[in-house]
């Protein structure tokens, strides 16, 4: 477990160092108090509970409202450093199985109520062990949790079924947060339709399709914060009136990030007035295939689907208009559990021989009696970088002779067609808040286990092996295990296909400060620390 | 004989000048109205464009190349190609198919149906009428875009559903148009004839009616195939419409030309300028056949 971590902590100091940034946050000076911060967010939110959700149109419009029990560094570019939150501070027992969290006391909802360890323990039941009829997209993150006491109305504690050295990062997920236990307890699905935390900024108003509106929470707990009066959350799904909006700074960010063009069209008009953070992103996107779905019930279609696409090629070009770069396995480049250059060109679809890969994709659908195989891609309605992949893969795939019609579904109503399994190929993303294995995989567990496995498999070799590398006793045994997950999930039964590993670039107003950028477009969306210079 | 043959007694009512060739008219219509003419031949060349974009097309149209991705206007690419490396030219020609096919499925079906509407509201009159009436301002009473924003959003996105959104809004227009003129025709004696003959509502309408409503349903068939073209670049431009790789000149007109409008222009100028080129021709035309066929402004 030692070992991991330090290997975690490589991994920190690879995604710091990696990434190319034109300038950084300037931040060094003393924060200012007031004004309203205007944010764009490309997309709105499909409900208003981070637990089900999995977009990030609910976090950056909402987690304002809420916190969570422990959070990452707000000023930590790697987004690995835990931090404490409505959680003061923490034990773990010798044996690793047991966590103990110390909560904060003073802690106040917005309704007045005092926050407790009932309102935590409500929260990461229902997250853990949600009850028929309540989907939380990340119990599969949780599946070694045995058990959530709450001895004291400022004591949680966790008991695992075994140690898991990414269990503390999981307690910092910026998905977790934390509801009041009362109202949970009368309706579990009240927080779908209502907002209601113990945030920085008390919610006033959602106009779907427009904006949230957030004010100041006077009584926050953290005191001096949150800096600004208040934030104004604007959705704004085209991404030339994003930049327009930046760009005669209607808006001070739009958080998730921009592409390499509009970075410069950004930098060009506004010169010094604005700062532009860029990262890697643990951020990739995928191809479900739906296992229920015929002839994608058949592996080796799967396969020809992924044997068609010349990523090395795409890689290249894609990165010059869109917001993607790296080739990547199941986890980000550079870091320590990412698969080497040379064992990844050994899956399929990976190789250099792009002709020989399609010569074998043919002989596949030819032998799966697949020839001209026409299929539905479902894709999201989220221009960038959806709609440039798609046109890659529709591109690629036409080249073995399968014909792909492209379908655009609304952000908000892609996951109700993913869910129900209404679909033949969908994009779908794996995008992790912190890079570990055990959070970057658990997606990938079959259907039963994890709501979230949209190409609706069921693999208990899959499963066996994902549960063999989160307790695996050293690094090169966990790296072993990793690969031969890895290999099961994208070579042999090809359930998902990986694209392309994202590139965050975000250029913003130079006046907003207090707030750092990292691999994820998960984190740092508090608004807390951040603050508007004159 | 007016029972038996309404058709060419209706011609013989509505045009009492010596029968001409269609030849003849050709010619007139040129010589008189030579902006229509201009109008109809740009027209000519969108269709024969979109027919034979498969012969004209120098590249397929939805092969990437990114060895010559954003590359300028030149000779092997004569109007550049975009940020996927595709060839314009061929976009275009292949998205003058989409265009027409849109415009001309929306057009016929949108105005026919409307007539028909419109006649039948108009024939019967009374609460009939005054119950389609109403459920016709109800459409009317939102903008094009609204409405077929509306559809899109009911129906999803897609070339069907986007032609069946723009023709949806389209319907109580042609009603409109009809229903005023058929208010007219259902007066006259051999409409009165008809129904003492003892002929069916259906054969009225069908037969006696509708063809005298031509020329106004010629008119709006020609303005909707400009309108239909317009709402569909809109939708598609904002993202609703027909979906990549399908070319088409507003999708054309989205992400990567606005993304490069600086610095690869033609990626936006030429989809652009097919539109308005489109849309002005069938407006030229459809001005001059509106012309050319009412009676009042024929005589000046």
């Amino acid at each position: 477990m030692l070992v991991s971590r330090l290997f975690l902590a490589l991994a920190v100091v690879a995604l710091a160092v990696a990434p190319a940034v034109a300038q950084g946050p300037a931040g060094d000076d003393k924060p200012r108090s007031g004004g309203e911060m205007v944010y764009v967010v490309p997309s709105d939110a499909p409900s208003y509970d981070a637990h089900r959700e999995e977009t990030f149109g609910v976090i950056h419009p909402l987690a304002p409202f809420y916190n969570t029990l422990l959070r990452t560094d707000p000023s930590d570019r790697t987004g690995v450093k835990v931090a404490p939150s409505l959680a003061e501070s923490w034990t773990i027992s010798r044996d690793g199985r047991t966590y103990t969290l110390k909560l904060r006391k003073g802690v106040k909802f917005h309704d007045g109520s005092e926050f407790t360890s009932k309102d935590a323990k409500a929260s990461y039941d229902k997250i853990v062990f949600p009850p028929p009829g309540v989907a939380s997209d990340r119990k599969g993150e949780y599946i070694d949790i045995e058990a959530i006491q709450a001895p004291d109305p400022y004591t949680l504690v966790f008991n695992l079924k075994h140690p898991s050295g990414s269990f503390l990062n999981s307690l910092a997920s910026p998905w977790n947060w934390i509801y009041k236990a009362d109202i949970l307890a009368k309706d579990m699905r009240w927080y779908e339709t209502h907002v209601m935390g113990t945030g920085p900024f008390t919610f006033v108003e959602h106009v779907r399709g427009s904006h949230f509106v957030g004010k100041k929470n006077p009584g926050y707990w953290d005191r001096g914060k949150p800096y600004l009066d208040g934030f104004r959350a604007i959705i704004m799904k085209d991404s030339a009136a994003q930049v327009a909006a930046v760009r005669s700074e209607r808006a001070f960010i739009q958080f998730r990030g921009f592409s390499p063009a509009e970075r410069d069209t950004l930098v060009q008009a506004l010169g010094k007035k604005i700062t532009v953070q860029e990262s890697a992103w643990n951020c990739a996107i995928l191809v479900a295939m739906n296992h229920e779905k015929k002839p994608l019930d058949d592996r080796r279609v799967r396969k020809a689907l992924t044997l068609a696409l010349d990523r090395y090629e795409g890689s290249k070009a894609l990165s010059r208009i869109a917001i993607v770069k790296d080739v990547s396995g199941v986890q980000v480049p550079g870091t320590p559990f990412a698969t080497p250059p040379a064992e990844l060109e050994k899956l399929a679809g990976y190789g250099r021989d792009i002709e020989k890969n399609r010569a074998e994709a043919r002989r596949l659908l030819k032998e799966a009696g697949a020839e001209n195989l026409s299929l539905t891609y479902k894709n999201r309605g989220v221009p960038m970088p959806y709609e440039p992949l798609a046109v890659w893969l529709i591109d690629n795939w036409r080249k073995v002779g399968v014909n792909v019609r492209q379908e655009v579904v609304e952000a908000v109503n892609i996951y109700a067609v993913l869910r129900g399994g209404d679909f033949e190929i969908a994009s779908d993303f794996q995008c992790g808040y912190t890079v570990d294995p055990d959070l970057d995989l658990y997606k990938f567990q079959s259907k039963e286990l994890n709501a979230a496995n949209f190409s609706r498999y069921t693999d208990k070799v899959l499963d066996d092996l994902y549960q063999k590398q989160g307790q695996a006793a050293g690094v090169e045994e966990r790296k072993k295990l990793v690969r031969e997950f890895e290999r099961r999930l994208l070579d042999e039964e090809v359930h998902y296909l990986y694209t392309l590993q994202w590139y965050r670039i975000v250029p913003h107003n130079a006046r907003v400060r207090g707030w750092t950028i990292t691999p994820s477009h998960y984190l740092n969306q508090q608004l807390d620390t951040v603050w508007l210079a004159e | 004989m007016a029972l038996d043959r309404p058709l060419e007694d209706v011609v013989a009512l509505a045009d009492l000048t010596p029968e001409r060739s269609v030849k003849d008219g050709v010619v007139d219509f040129v010589r008189h109205r030579p902006l229509g003419a201009i109008g109809a031949a740009v027209v000519l060349l969108n269709i024969l464009a979109g027919v034979f974009a498969g012969v004209l097309a120098p590249y397929d149209p939805v092969a990437t190349d990114y060895a010559a991705m954003l590359s300028r206007p030149s000779l092997a690419h004569w109007l550049g190609t975009d940020a996927f490396g595709r060839d314009v030219l061929s976009r275009i020609l292949y998205g003058a198919r989409t265009a027409m096919l849109v415009g001309f499925a929306v057009a016929l079906v949108g105005a026919t149906v409307g007539a028909v509407i419109g006649v039948t509201s108009a024939y019967f009159g009374g609460r009939i009428d005054l119950a389609i009436q109403r459920v016709m301002d109800i459409f009317l009473s939102f903008p094009l875009i609204i409405l077929a924003l509306a559809m899109v959003s009911i129906l999803g996105t897609g070339l069907v559903n986007v032609i069946v959104a723009i023709m949806i809004p389209l319907i109580p227009r042609a009603s409109l148009v009809t229903r005023s003129s058929a208010l007219a025709i259902r007066e006259m004696p051999y409409v009165d004839a008809a129904r003492a003959a003892g002929y069916r509502h259906r054969r009225i309408i069908l037969r006696h009616m509708l063809p005298n409503v031509m020329a106004p349903y010629l008119i709006m068939l020609t303005a909707f195939l400009g309108q239909a073209i317009l709402l569909e670049a809109s939708l598609s431009f904002l993202g609703l419409g027909v979906a990549e790789p399908t070319p088409a000149w507003g999708l054309m007109l989205r992400g990567a030309a606005v993304q490069f409008a600086e610095t690869a222009p033609w990626m936006a100028v030429f989809p652009g300028l097919a539109i308005s080129l489109a849309v002005f021709a069938f407006n030229l035309f459809g001005d001059s056949l509106r012309d050319a066929l009412d009676p009042r402004l024929r005589t000046q």
